[in-house]
């Protein structure tokens, strides 16, 4: 084996990647806890932590580009860095989402929610499934995992109209609902994009470990 | 690519120095007007299949060759084979610039003139557009008269191309052209060949894979004599179908 510290380095990018997804989980999972707990505490912990991963995004970036710069990766390795280029900036963007979700608990504040909400949690924990599993099939290089966690993301989309149905039914019924209604029409919504970046993670993994390019949602 | 675009092609082409074979069984097409790549770790037979094209290994005690080199569709090992007008229209540059020793001018000149060039008029074109056409006449153009060894490696290693201009060849073989030269100069011969191809065909053997995925449009992987993949630059370098290819481009070899 020749360009140890190369391949070192490479090593270190996917460990990177794997915890920027770690991180990206913790804050969807926290936002919706928070959400539902009308914990503003937990809420204001999520945002505040957006800055350390945004940091740690960073770090991938610039560890991307110095490899490409000086080491001049190839074949998997190129498509790799490519793949990991684009599922870093999934994974910021799901971790924004989860902020989003945090500033709703926080204007939400003590106000009780016109419903109990149990489609919303449903969506977040299979949005995590998600994550978890594109992680997975990430650090594995298996794309067969890829593909499969990829359909859940119709399982999203499904509560996502669900949701947004009884909750405008909600708000013809009674106006004064629409304050509350509309933030968790968005929270749904941020959840409906959230399962999106993991479907293009998933894109990302299958190019990375295959080379061909597929649309999975 | 069509058949009409081939230029060159090797057909379970086989070679043995002595008792040991150098190249197993190689079959590749060449187009025309187009840069094919040999890239592949030392001795796997880059060099040794670039040079069974002019017949270089001719000259090599105990090689032996079975199979076909085939150049616009006749066989160069066929026994009427003139060799002396086939390196004419294949010429050759080599790793280290070899320049004759001496002038600029009767460098270049050499070749028409023993083609039979005489007319002075004549020889002055040919010198000056072989050395435009290597991108060196801006800085030789007004000393043609001095000694060929005085210019600098880059400089020589493009005079060389120009002599091999000179006799207006089809195709140009380069060996490793670059592994002599400084960065700058690297450079240039790579811009050279992106022009060159325009208007010849070429191959190149590198030991630089960055190079060989900048100037080439096809590229084919040597090991161990046999010639493992071949394919457009662009798939070879994004995603090679063989795990041998994967390997040595991505440095998990040896």
């Amino acid at each position: 084996m020749v360009r140890e510290q190369y391949h070192e380095e490479l090593t270190k990018v996917r460990q990177m990647v794997l915890k920027l997804g770690e991180m990206a989980g913790a804050s969807i999972k926290n936002s919706v806890e928070a959400l539902c707990d009308h914990n503003v505490e937990q809420a204001e912990a999520v945002i505040k932590g957006d800055a350390g991963i945004d940091d740690h995004s960073a770090k991938i970036e610039i560890k991307c580009m110095r490899l490409l710069a000086l080491q001049q990766p190839m074949a998997r390795d190129l498509r790799m860095i490519g793949a990991v280029i684009k599922i870093n900036l999934d994974l910021e963007r799901m971790s924004d989402l989860a902020v989003d979700i945090a500033k709703i608990t926080v204007a939400i504040g003590d106000e009780k929610h016109i419903k109990p909400l149990i489609d919303i949690p449903r969506m977040a924990k299979i949005a995590c499934e998600m994550l978890d599993s594109v992680l997975q099939a990430f650090s594995e290089s298996n794309p067969d995992l890829a593909y499969k966690t990829a359909k859940c993301d119709d399982e999203i989309d499904a509560l996502f109209d669900q949701v947004r149905r009884e909750l405008i039914t909600l708000m013809i019924e009674d106006p004064r609902k629409i304050a509350n209604a509309s933030h968790l029409t968005f929270v749904a919504r941020y959840l409906e994009r959230i399962g999106d970046h993991a479907t293009n993670i998933c894109e990302s993994v299958v190019y990375m470990v295959t080379g061909d390019r597929v649309k999975l949602n | 690519m069509g058949t009409e675009d081939i230029e060159i092609e090797s057909r379970n082409l086989n070679l043995w120095y002595g008792s040991a074979q150098a190249l197993k069984d190689v079959s590749i097409p060449i187009e025309k007007n187009r840069v094919t790549a040999l890239i592949g770790p030392s001795g796997c037979g880059k060099s040794t299949f670039i040079r069974c094209i002019n017949r270089m290994n001719d000259l090599i005690k105990g090689c032996r060759i079975t199979g076909k080199v085939l150049f616009e569709g006749r066989d160069v090992y066929e026994k009427d084979v003139d060799v002396v007008v086939l390196r004419k229209r294949i010429g050759m540059v080599f790793q280290k610039p070899n320049p004759f020793p001496m002038s600029i001018y009767d460098n270049i000149a050499y070749g028409p003139r023993i083609h039979g060039t005489q007319a002075k008029r004549e020889l002055d074109e040919v010198v000056e557009d072989s050395l435009k056409a290597a991108a060196l006449w801006d800085e030789v153009g007004g000393i043609l008269d001095k000694p060929a060894l005085d210019l600098s490696g880059g400089q020589q290693q493009r005079l060389c191309i120009a002599r091999t201009l000179a006799v207006k060849p089809d195709v140009i073989l380069f060996d490793e052209p670059c592994s002599a030269l400084d960065p700058i100069s690297t450079a240039r011969i790579e811009d050279l060949i992106n022009v060159l191809k325009h208007d010849y065909t070429i191959i190149i053997v590198t030991h630089n894979m960055q190079q060989a995925a900048r100037v080439s449009d096809h590229t084919a992987f040597f090991l161990l004599g046999e010639m493992i993949e071949f394919g457009e630059t662009k798939q070879i370098f994004e995603r090679p179908v063989e795990k041998s290819t994967e390997n040595y481009i991505t440095g998990r070899f040896g």
